[in-house]
């Protein structure tokens, strides 16, 4: 901050700062307060609002927990996205673990740019890709055609394909922060578990990971956090053969906003996903007993 | 517990066409405070990673207690590493660090905990069990490092400059506790070192290392005073090198023409006259005629007409009052400047900078050795 005063001055450190705090006020806290108050009150026509039926109720709220096929696909929401969430940790933990600990000079670079050439690529088209794959005359189809283990073509759509397709999306956000951690992490220590007699699972479990929690706490939370707010990856994956039932809560906010018109349904549903992705956070944080200051590192 | 005999047997390890080391024949005796004495970089650290099994010999054979363990791991050799940063973990409380081996060994957890206690009572630290690493003092994580180690009752424990962390103080403090420890448990130590005041002070006995090979395997007192190589006499203490050629060598004594004259040293090896050679002498062996001598029989023996003494003339160039005694440099218009140390007598103040004296050493304080690469200061 007092280098801020220092390099522009009091008046113009002061105006850069009002500047960023106006930018959050106008785009970010305004618009959301907005949001909230919209979540309480009933959809009703421009005549009406204002008038006696105008008042602040959970009513919306209430909506989504007596909708039985809202209620299921926002559970089914946030349970394929823990599940998206430890799939990516299973995939990511040994490949930063092997970038942080194992590999050395050019290896270590290339595996590195293999990482993250992928995501220069828009997330649409990386999971267009993975649309390919599955397709009706897709990758994997032709394949087992091919090799004659089966005789039509498979429906490989589904959540199963969602949930590919999502992993393979957010798997940087989820090697960074484990590679960070990983990084930091004395090789001494690895070895000195070794010479002890530890096995790799247990250097792994007692020494490793409890290092490596508060990355992993945050490539968790990252990665939870974009698997329940997504929208394009369902979007794409559901058009494959078999990909109906796979519907994402996003979609349905999605619709009530810009089919439905219903702005204030569609508001309270964002906050209940909002709400339990709080919780989410916060339930990892206790579970891997890190606190906001470890995650900030 | 009981220490193993640790045996090298012509144990080399390549990296590509660069070798580590090569050649490495040593036995270290069960029970005995050995260390390995050198240099940075001079292949010390490569032989406790072939002995701890953390790498295999290119070439050569590693046995502890007679048994070849080539091929066993680490986990599975009967050593345990200290390592140089000590290596402790940082999110284990104190007794959980030195029962980490026995946690691994399945030990139920109240015998681990028993077993934690009285290692740590063996290395001076009762009631330390549930300090957090981080609340510890360096020696005091020395100790737990070494607990650690002890725990899963080795026969050889490896040490990487364990103490090169510590102040000086304390350093010293620990090499008396080290060694109390070591005697106290029966252990082989392989203990790593570039400071000869450690190896000296603790070790039965010391290998020189230089440049991947071995220089020389003795005693402290056996590595100071009878240098194998020019390497060792000038790595180990200060000494004044003075290359020459041997002009004559005749009952364990020799004539060396160097750029001072003719100087003369005890040559046990029977150089051959004509060879090149370097005349070592330490600085506390020499005296200087005229200021600041001694008056002690040693130097009134040397001062004796028929002993063979060797004469230096020279310019006091440089006084350095240490205190207890004075590194003194005398410069000569012919060759290299003499380092020589006196005691502090009470006449030191007589000394005057630029005073012409002559540097006096008997040839039996000297020593000739074969040519051969010193080294770097």
């Amino acid at each position: 901050m007092s280098e801020l005063w220092r390099r522009f001055g009091r008046l113009g450190g002061g105006l850069v700062l009002a500047t960023a705090l106006l930018w959050a006020l106008l785009l970010i806290v305004l618009p959301q307060l907005l949001m909230v108050e919209l979540s309480f009150r009933p959809n009703l026509p421009a005549a009406a609002r204002g008038g006696p039926e105008d008042v602040l109720s959970l009513a919306n709220y209430a909506a989504l927990w007596a909708n039985p096929l809202h209620r299921a696909i926002f559970w089914q929401t946030i349970w394929s996205s823990l599940l998206v969430t430890l799939l990516a940790l299973l995939v990511c933990y040994p490949v930063a673990f092997h970038l942080a600990q194992e590999a050395r000079g050019t290896r270590a670079l290339l595996l590195a740019t293999a990482l993250v050439i992928p995501f220069w690529v828009n997330e649409i088209l990386r999971t267009f890709s993975w649309f390919l794959i599955l397709a009706r005359n897709g990758l994997v189809n032709r394949l087992l055609l091919g090799l004659g283990v089966i005789e039509e073509p498979l429906a490989l759509g589904g959540v199963g394909a969602v949930m590919i397709g999502m992993v393979y999306a957010y798997v940087l956000f989820m090697i960074f922060p484990l590679y960070n951690a990983l990084e930091s992490l004395d090789r001494n220590q690895i070895e000195a578990a070794r010479d002890l007699g530890a096995s790799t699972w247990r250097i792994h479990w007692r020494v490793v990971i409890p290092h490596a929690k508060p990355g992993i706490a945050v490539g968790c939370v990252m990665t939870f956090m974009l698997a329940a707010g997504t929208f394009a990856v369902p979007q794409i994956m559901q058009s494959l053969p078999g990909g109906t039932n796979a519907r994402w809560f996003t979609q349905i906010i999605y619709s009530y906003f810009f089919d439905g018109g219903d702005w204030n349904r569609g508001s309270a549903y964002a906050f209940a996903l909002l709400l339990l992705c709080i919780v989410f956070v916060m339930a990892t944080m206790r579970l891997f007993r890190v606190g906001l200051r470890d995650i900030a590192k | 517990m009981q220490g193993a005999e640790v045996a090298l047997e012509g144990v080399g390890l390549a990296y590509g066409a660069f070798w580590a080391v090569r050649g490495i024949d040593l036995t270290v005796r069960p029970g005995e405070f050995f260390s390995l004495l050198g240099p940075s970089g001079c292949g010390k650290t490569t032989i406790l990673r072939l002995v701890s099994g953390f790498v295999e010999p290119t070439e050569g054979v590693i046995r502890i207690d007679g048994r070849d363990v080539r091929g066993v791991g680490p986990a599975a050799r009967p050593t345990a590493l200290v390592f140089q940063n000590l290596a402790l973990f940082p999110l284990m409380r104190v007794w959980e660090n030195v029962a980490f081996g026995l946690e691994v060994r399945g030990v139920a957890k109240a015998e681990r905990r028993r077993r934690a206690e009285e290692l740590l009572e063996l290395v001076a630290l009762p009631g330390f069990a549930e300090k957090r690493v981080d609340e510890l003092s360096g020696g005091q994580r020395q100790r737990v490092a070494i607990a650690r180690a002890l725990a899963v009752e080795p026969k050889v424990l490896l040490l990487d400059e364990p103490l090169s962390a510590l102040d000086l103080k304390l350093r010293q403090h620990m090499r008396a506790e080290l060694k109390a420890i070591q005697r106290r448990t029966g252990v082989t130590f392989l203990y790593i070192t570039h400071d000869q005041g450690e190896a000296f002070t603790m070790s039965d006995r010391v290998a020189v290392m230089s440049q991947g090979r071995i220089e020389q395997v003795g005693t402290p007192a056996e590595i100071y005073d009878a240098p194998a190589t020019a390497f060792v006499a000038s790595f180990v203490g200060e000494s004044n090198p003075l290359p020459g050629r041997v002009r004559e060598s005749a009952g364990g004594l020799a004539r060396i023409d160097t750029a001072l004259g003719p100087l003369r040293a005890r040559d046990p090896r029977g150089l051959a006259p004509g060879s090149a050679a370097i005349l070592v002498v330490r600085p506390e062996r020499c005296r200087l005629d005229g200021a600041g001598e001694g008056d002690g029989p040693a130097d009134r023996l040397a001062r004796a007409e028929d002993a063979p003494v060797n004469r230096i003339e020279g310019r006091l160039a440089r006084i350095d009052f240490e205190g207890a005694f004075a590194n003194l440099v005398v410069a000569s218009p012919a060759g290299p400047a003499l380092k020589v140390q006196v005691a502090n007598d009470g006449r030191l103040s007589r000394l005057e900078a630029g005073a012409p004296v002559t540097v006096r050493f008997p040839a039996e304080a000297a020593l000739a050795l074969p040519e051969g690469p010193l080294a770097r200061e």
